[in-house]
């Protein structure tokens, strides 16, 4: 992070946004492929990859998350964590019923 | 409302903006106003509420002769339903928060003012759409106020209603943690660094963050119950491939936080009372804060404890367990550091500390039988008895239930400018005291015997405690009525109240009671 | 953390608009939970009914699903790029970008209303005879796909009616590159509802 200065007022140059979105439909293109494929059990794994590449990009530049300090990161570090504590203690139950 | 010197000479009461009448209050977006508006809901709903209370206390030592059994499975739903969603989670935040977090922090106003104003709307909608299924179609819910399905899909009662009443309730709650969570990252006065923050300020950051994460998994839940009662879509059905346990599971993962939504600010009023009244600096400042994060993010997944005999599997009852016995850690920090700053105070015996001693005294007996029923093997045998019952109303009521009735002696010559006289207060405290022990007390005993909660109706050996309990309750009532009368007169006949009767440290006591509509003339700096 | 300090003026002259925006992403870490509450659901009954939700997959409109994605994808660049031109003082061009957000979104909310249909006339919505004879993984497929789509959809109208808000208010002047921070919460939201369907496409598009 350079300098503790206001950055909300940062403009990020359209062609940035514009090659984000190119590897968004690259991304996009990809998930349907590995569909197509069929690897049974990897497919699955692949496409919530590919999902979570995809939204990391929206996030990170889209949502100008990159150019946030990282209170703020942290902070949705910290939801995402207890979306995911949250669904691995269902499966605590669900799993070993 | 440039700085014009007058506008701080005058009480937020005068300054009414552009509206008269009502309407100063309803359209104000001053926190105080609204924070008053609040207190005198959450009070209105608490007097429903234990008189439904009595009600059901008076059907169980004749049953049958005062409420028929679905009338009574109604009362002590209802019960339920005000009590937990209108009067307890909201409780502590949106009345002593909203008034005092911004003073207490320096600032002129939340950071959302009219965001502020649109949960107290939303509030009152919720009030009224629960209030509204209790006389239309159908008639009032009698699922309890958990809602358990798939009895709450397929019941007769007007559950729909409840339901979307509960659902804008929950949405006013997101809302005002949002708006406090916001407040103390942005709003802190020059110098008002994190650990300089009062800690009651601390806990209502906690429990925002718990509003902001735990209320929305309860609004989906809900969501769920009503797209099951209109359109049939069946996720927690068992004959359509649901799973009612589910169902508990995502009902538990927001009212398992929501108990901390209740307790947590709870704490942070003792936190303040106590060293105020010990003239001491609290003990252990830091190790307090941190606690109250402590409990709030542990806290988040503890749910599982009230599921151990829901046929949920034996991995997730053990994992469950454990963290239920992680959570009494940091509780037992603060009730530690609140009793070593006691320790060689020159204690002031006036009656807001008399209220914050007897919530470590009941909110230890809460906790400490929550250790019980945490553990698998005793929660086998106590689970759905009186046990559980007392267990509750020994936190909710002894802990938060209290904590209000401690803030609202500490704080009252603040928010109303007037002192009350002492004495009453005191006798009020001291005959609740005994009704409350009486009530819940015998409850244990009960429970411990066997008798099981919502029953309508029990065998003969359970009278003479459930006697017991009702005679107690009737105390409870008689002391509750006094403190609230004592409070009452001095509202119209007390005598004006300095500016820091106490003498508090903290930045609401620096101004004149009751504040002046902006709170600072100018923001103050700490160093 | 000097960053923090000083107060919000209640007559507005000082606009916080970091606070604005902090206001913001706490919203979206609450509709993060609501959705969640829906993934879960989603995710232990898969875990149960594998094959079923296999089978019921096979219902779903891979050419409609796909096209859907890339619509609503293309709307998140047009609303990040209409806070670029704002903050540019390119109002014109900000003002057709929204425009451009807001067709895309009623264009995926016209595609959805054809993949409904679609599945109603087959006579598969919940609580219906064709579905109540299907296997429990089916049904419980097919109450996800509507329910989740469906709240999503919500997300996307209400999506739809702010920004059209928010072209009036750039046209009048009450959103400016001063006064930015509307329209980039606004943004948030929109972007925050592309990620939801990011996850909704493979979980019922793709993993058949």
């Amino acid at each position: 992070m350079q300098g503790e200065t206001e950055k909300s007022d940062h403009i990020v140059p359209y062609g940035t946004y514009v090659n984000v979105w190119i590897a968004l439909m690259l991304l996009l293109a990809a998930t349907i492929a590995v569909a197509k494929v069929e690897f049974s059990k990897y497919s699955v794994f692949a496409n919530l990859l590919i999902a979570s590449l995809k939204a990391g990009l929206v996030l990170f530049f889209f949502m100008h998350l990159k150019y946030e300090k990282w209170v703020l990161k942290a902070m949705l570090f910290m939801v995402i964590a207890t979306l995911t504590a949250v669904i691995a203690l269902f499966f605590a139950d669900v799993m070993f019923r | 409302m440039e700085n014009n010197a007058a506008d701080y000479e005058n009480s937020f009461y005068q300054e009414k903006g552009r509206y008269n009448g009502v309407l100063s209050w309803l359209m104000s977006t001053d926190h105080k106003r609204i924070g008053i508006q609040y207190l005198a809901a959450i009070l209105t709903f608490f007097s429903i509420g234990v008189m439904l209370g009595l009600l059901v206390r008076l059907s169980l030592i004749a049953p049958g002769k005062i409420l028929s059994q679905n009338t009574y499975n109604q009362v002590f739903s209802v019960h339920g339903i005000l009590m937990i969603f209108l009067f307890i989670i909201p409780g502590v935040p949106v009345a002593f928060g909203n008034f005092f977090l911004p003073i207490m922090i320096g600032a002129r106003d939340v950071a959302f003012p009219r965001l502020n104003r649109l949960t107290w709307w939303l509030y009152l909608a919720g009030a009224a759409l629960v209030a509204l299924s209790l006389f239309t179609s159908g008639g009032p819910p009698d699922t309890g106020w958990t809602f358990y399905a798939p009895y709450s899909i397929r019941a007769q009662a007007n559950i729909t209603l409840a339901v979307t009443g509960v659902f804008v309730l929950g949405f006013s709650s997101i809302l005002t943690g949002l708006n406090f969570v916001t407040t103390i990252h942005r709003l802190r006065a020059p110098g008002m660094t994190w650990f300089k923050l009062p800690l009651f300020v601390w806990t209502l950051y906690a429990t925002g963050w718990v509003q902001m994460l735990a209320t929305p998994v309860l609004a989906i839940t809900l969501v769920f119950i009503i797209l099951g009662r209109v359109f049939g879509v069946g996720f927690f059905d068992p004959s359509r491939g649901g799973d009612p346990i589910l169902y508990e599971h995502l009902f538990w993962t927001y009212s398992h936080p929501a108990v901390y939504i209740m307790v947590l600010p709870a704490m942070g009023i003792i936190s303040e009372v106590i060293p105020v009244f010990a003239r001491k600096k609290i003990f252990g400042y830091k190790a307090v804060a941190y606690s109250a994060l402590g409990i709030a993010s542990v806290g988040y997944f503890v749910w599982g404890h009230h599921m151990f005999t829901s046929g949920m599997s034996d991995t997730a009852r053990i994992i469950f367990s454990f963290i239920t016995f992680l959570v009494a850690v940091p509780s037992g920090i603060k009730i530690f550091n609140w009793v070593a700053t006691l320790y060689k105070g020159s204690i002031m015996p006036n009656a807001p500390l008399y209220f914050a001693l007897s919530f470590i005294f009941l909110f230890s007996i809460g906790g400490l039988t929550g250790l019980i029923i945490g553990s698998l093997a005793p929660n086998l045998h106590l689970h759905g008895t009186y046990f559980i019952v007392a267990h509750f109303h020994y936190v909710m009521f002894g802990g938060a239930g209290f904590a209000i009735l401690t803030a609202l002696h500490y704080w009252f010559p603040k928010m109303f400018g007037k002192m009350y006289p002492e004495k009453p207060a005191k006798v009020g405290w001291f005959i609740l005291f005994i009704g409350f022990n009486l009530l819940y007390f015998s409850m244990f005993i009960l429970g411990y015997r066997g008798m099981p909660r919502r029953y309508f109706d029990y065998p003969p050996e359970y009278f003479n405690l459930h006697l017991i309990s009702t005679i107690g309750s009737w105390i409870l009532a008689i002391g509750l009525l006094v403190i609230l009368v004592n409070l009452l007169r001095a509202l119209f006949r007390g005598t004006q109240a300095p500016s820091d009767p106490w003498g508090g440290k903290t930045l609401e006591w620096k101004i004149a009671s009751p504040p002046p509509a902006e709170n600072f003339h100018e923001i103050p700096e700490i160093k | 953390m000097s960053y923090e300090r000083g107060a919000i003026e209640k007559s507005g002259e000082q606009r916080d608009q970091t606070g604005a925006k902090y206001g913001m992403w706490f919203f979206l870490f609450t509709e993060i939970l609501f959705f969640g509450g829906m993934f879960i659901l989603y995710s232990v009954f898969r875990a149960k009914y594998t094959q079923d939700f296999h089978l019921a997959a096979g219902e779903e409109n891979l050419l409609l699903g796909s096209l859907n994605t890339a619509v609503l994808l293309t709307s998140s660049l047009s609303i990040a790029l209409s806070i670029s031109a704002l903050k540019k003082e390119n109002y014109r061009l900000s003002v057709q970008l929204q425009t451009a957000t807001v067709l895309m979104g009623l264009i995926f909310l016209v595609i959805k209303y054809f993949e409904w249909t679609a599945k109603i006339s087959k006579g598969i919505y919940p609580d219906s005879p064709v579905l109540l004879k299907m296997s429990a993984g089916q049904i419980l497929f097919f109450g996800l796909y509507y329910v989740m789509t469906g709240l999503h959809g919500l997300h996307v109208l209400i999506g739809i009616v702010v920004i059209s808000f928010m072209i009036y208010f750039t046209k009048t002047g009450n959103v400016t590159s001063g006064n930015f921070s509307k329209l980039e919460n606004t943004g948030l939201y929109w972007h925050f509802v592309d990620i939801v369907w990011i996850y909704l496409f493979p979980l019922f598009y793709l993993i058949t």
